[in-house]
């Protein structure tokens, strides 16, 4: 249908004389519709030679597009290509004609925004989705070449006439904006040798990735190992522009080196540019679960979760052998083991360390019901045959087990005991020397402490871990202290001094320290101004209008 | 459809309950499948008295010669089957309408189960499975009962084949290729050993397997559906020596078929091996049905 169309226009054409078109001497020429398309009204729409039935829609049957072969890049030549394309039509010229009969227009179907939308070069900009840039970016790359018939002489006749088309296409392409733009770079894109641009009309479901199906971004072999090569190789790089030794080059090196050529003020660690070895960028994932004939290599592959499932059964059987282990001794009349495991200083593994460890994702009642199972296992009075087993999944809470060290008194050259000890408060800093056999002289950055702290409050503050335990004149103080204001560098001294006086006290003074709160850290800070609010916490004036 | 033709051949007329009509009427979907339990015993009887196939040499039309070429029979007695309380079922209230053909009476409102029927149609999927695990088919035991889950899934380890007696996600083998990734191969035989699920509902995976044209051989119990299975076995599947004679019958014959396997390619080895007989079974990589879905 395309082509009888198409033939008729041209034979219009032909008698109607020179087209008066931009474009000079390609009288003879088929001009691709589309270059006058734009030049037209934004409706897009051509008028029809009323020799034309109408209305006659110009896009490609599905039978003709069938005929043609599938889109590959310009570049793969024309050999391939046997079938004539149909030229687009020389409708154009009737628009320099004089009085026209009742013009039908001709709707194109380009995949170009709907004829309501104004040309970008109109002044105004309506917001449009990107996709139909890139979509008819895409499309046009891909057009392959003309090839002609001997109705319509192919591109090798044409060919000065193609690089005027070009030009006179960049022209008045200018003025389309950025479509024009992503047309002239598909023009240029389309490769060396004679060729023009041509119309193709497709849909979005054919060439459209469905994202979602493909599932989680997966990583070939080849790729880890290529990207672990890049990974050395870079690493020398940035160790000759340290001017190191890329031989010795650990890992701290490259942080360091990577965090002094790209400064970063961000705030999250996480975010702020990184080279790590692959392994620990890329997580580990599992390669193909079957072989060559096609089964499975796990038995339980067909549930989904192989791992996790397979744990539950090995799980289970150790339930099962510690059942059996007391049925026997009962039935030898022997009691079962009284020793228990102590759960005490030990915690079992999180679901994000599980997870790490089947390399599967885990649900949160899959990972309960693990858990319980497990907790069962240990509960049975013979649950010690299996310890080795739940072992692999408890971890020791370490944070817990280790005690608060005290430090012991240290002596300096004349014989004085003495401690240290930091604190903080708010902003500031402190570090303290608390000396036995003093008269309660206290220094504070080499100044005396009644200049430093001419407040009353503050030096309440300092003398107060004394006065609680009794020992108000008999020790020497040596401060240093930065940061924050007057009350605060107060604070942070009291902390330190308390601190550094545990080690001349009791174990009970300690205890009773804690508890009237002397060596707790006070976590008060200042709380950060909300937008919407004057401050903190102050909200603006309310007016009720 | 050629697998069910194959099937056909190959269950060597134990080509299954719905299959006494000609292979050309087991093109129509699951119609064959359909309707099993009004004439079962009658089914049966004739199935195994219609002559044999002419016997082709070649691995694989080698057993279709026979038809109990695995003498599957001689791994079980009516003695075992009812010493092990196969003929058990569930109360009078339970009953499912299609299981009344396989009943062989009712006593103080429970319900027993034929045996005579019971041995054949065991002898029938008993063969069955023989025959896919010769042709190297994959074997999926599945089985809600939370009780036999460690069981279920330890026979499936010890044959080599595979077990899902969990939680069946919606679409392990309708979504095959999106939940495990393209090219993967689906189950060529799935057994039940228990068809209903824990909610006494019959498990997803019947009618999956009927979508799939997958054939699946199931212990069927007086309160179950056999309606989509092409190989039931009406039988107690709650007693745990029923369900222990079920998964070691099940392992004897796979573990028999696979060495007979292993025999014939051992000794044939050194010759070239005719692929023109082979099945839809025996299909070298990627397999029927993944290319139908790609």
């Amino acid at each position: 249908m395309c082509r009888r169309v198409l033939s008729k226009c041209s034979l219009n054409t032909s008698r109607l004389g020179a087209v008066p078109t931009a474009l000079g001497s390609l009288s003879r020429c088929p001009t691709p519709l589309w270059v006058q398309t734009l030049s037209l009204t934004p409706s897009l729409t051509l008028p029809c030679p009323s020799s034309m039935p109408s209305p006659r829609v110009l896009s490609l049957s599905p039978e003709s597009r069938a005929q043609r072969l599938p889109l590959r890049s310009p570049r793969e030549g024309a050999a391939g290509r046997h079938d004539a394309s149909p030229q687009p039509a020389l409708l154009g010229a009737e628009q320099t004609q004089g009085p026209q009969p009742p013009l039908q227009h001709l709707h194109l179907h380009l995949h170009l925004p709907p004829p309501a939308l104004p040309m970008p070069g109109a002044g105004q900009r309506h917001p449009r989705p990107p996709s139909w840039r890139r979509s008819a970016q895409a499309r046009l790359r891909l057009c392959p070449p003309i090839v002609g018939t001997e109705a319509f002489p192919g591109p090798c006749c044409a060919e000065p006439g193609a690089a005027v088309m070009a030009a006179a296409l960049r022209r008045l392409l200018r003025a389309g904006g950025r479509r024009g733009a992503a047309l002239v770079a598909a023009a240029a894109a389309c490769g060396p040798g004679p060729q023009t641009l041509r119309l193709i009309y497709t849909t979005t479901a054919a060439w459209k990735k469905n994202v979602a199906a493909s599932g989680p971004e997966k990583y070939t072999e080849a790729f880890i190992k290529k990207q672990i090569e890049e990974f050395n190789l870079g690493k020398r790089h940035l160790a000759n522009m340290m001017g190191e030794d890329p031989e010795t080059f650990t890992q701290e090196d490259i942080d360091r080196a990577i965090a002094y050529l790209f400064p970063s003020g961000l705030f999250d660690k996480r975010a702020r540019p990184m080279m790590k070895h692959p392994t620990e960028i890329f997580p580990e994932q599992r390669k193909i679960q079957w072989g060559e004939d096609g089964r499975p290599f796990h038995f339980l592959f067909y549930t989904g979760k192989q791992s996790y499932y397979s744990l539950m059964h090995d799980t289970y059987e150790k339930l099962l052998n510690v059942q059996k282990h007391q049925d026997q001794l009962a039935a030898q009349d022997l009691p079962p083991q009284k020793e228990k495991k102590n759960l005490v200083g030990s915690r079992w593994l999180t679901k994000t360390e599980l997870e790490e460890m089947l390399l599967e994702k885990l649900s949160d009642d899959d990972y309960s019901r693990f858990i319980q199972l497990l907790q069962k296992l240990v509960m049975m009075p013979c649950g010690n045959i299996e310890e080795n087993y739940i072992k692999k999944f408890s971890r020791e809470i370490s944070a817990q087990l280790q005690k608060v060290v005290i430090e012991p008194l240290k002596y300096d050259e004349q014989g004085v005991a003495f401690s240290t000890g930091e604190g903080r408060r708010k902003t500031s800093r402190a570090t303290v020397a608390v000396y036995d056999n003093g008269t309660g002289k206290i220094t504070v950055n080499g100044i005396d402490v009644l200049h430093y702290f001419p407040v009353l409050q503050d030096r309440e503050q300092l003398l107060f871990p004394f006065q609680f335990l009794d020992r108000v004149g008999k020790h020497d103080m040596v401060c240093t202290v930065s940061g924050g204001g007057r009350s605060s560098q107060a604070g942070a001294i009291r902390l330190a001094s308390a601190k550094a006086l545990r080690s001349f006290v009791t174990e009970k003074e300690v205890e009773f320290m804690r508890q009237a709160g002397l060596l707790t850290v006070d976590p008060r800070v200042k709380e950060r101004k909300k937008p919407g609010q004057e401050g903190a916490r102050r909200k603006f004036t309310w007016k009720k209008r | 459809r050629d697998r069910r033709e194959a099937a056909a051949r190959g269950g060597s007329w134990g080509g299954g309950s719905g299959r006494l009509r000609s292979s050309s009427s087991s093109s129509h979907g699951l119609g064959s499948w359909r309707c099993r339990g009004s004439c079962g015993q009658v089914r049966a009887r004739a199935v195994l008295n219609r002559p044999p196939p002419a016997a082709g040499d070649g691995l694989l039309s080698e057993p279709l010669g026979h038809p109990d070429f695995f003498n599957v029979k001689e791994l079980f007695s009516m003695k075992d089957l009812f010493s092990a309380r196969v003929h058990l079922g569930h109360k009078k209230g339970c009953r499912h309408r299609f299981m009344e053909p396989y009943i062989f009476g009712c006593r103080l409102d429970q319900d027993i189960i034929d045996l005579d029927q019971t041995m054949d149609h065991l002898q029938l999927a008993l063969n069955f499975t023989a025959h896919i695990a010769y042709r190297k088919g994959i074997i999926l035991f599945v089985s809600r009962n939370r009780q036999f889950c460690h069981l279920v899934e330890s026979t499936a380890r010890e044959c080599g084949e595979y077990a899902h007696t969990r939680y069946w996600q919606g679409g392990l083998l309708t979504n095959a290729h999106i939940q495990f990734g393209a090219g993967v191969r689906l189950p060529d035989l799935i057994i039940f050993l228990s068809s209903l699920n824990n909610v006494f509902e019959p498990h997803v995976a019947i009618r999956d397997a009927a979508k799939m044209n997958i054939p699946t051989v199931g212990v069927v119990d007086t309160n179950c559906n056999p309606c989509l299975i092409t190989y039931p076995i009406p039988g107690n599947d709650d007693s745990p020596t029923a369900m222990e004679l079920y998964c070691k019958l099940f392992k004897m014959t796979i573990i028999r078929a696979k060495d007979y396997r292993k025999q014939r390619e051992g000794a044939v080895q050194g010759r070239p091996v005719h692929h023109g007989d082979a099945g839809p079974l025996e299909v070298e990589h990627p397999p029927q049905w993944a290319d139908e879905k790609k």
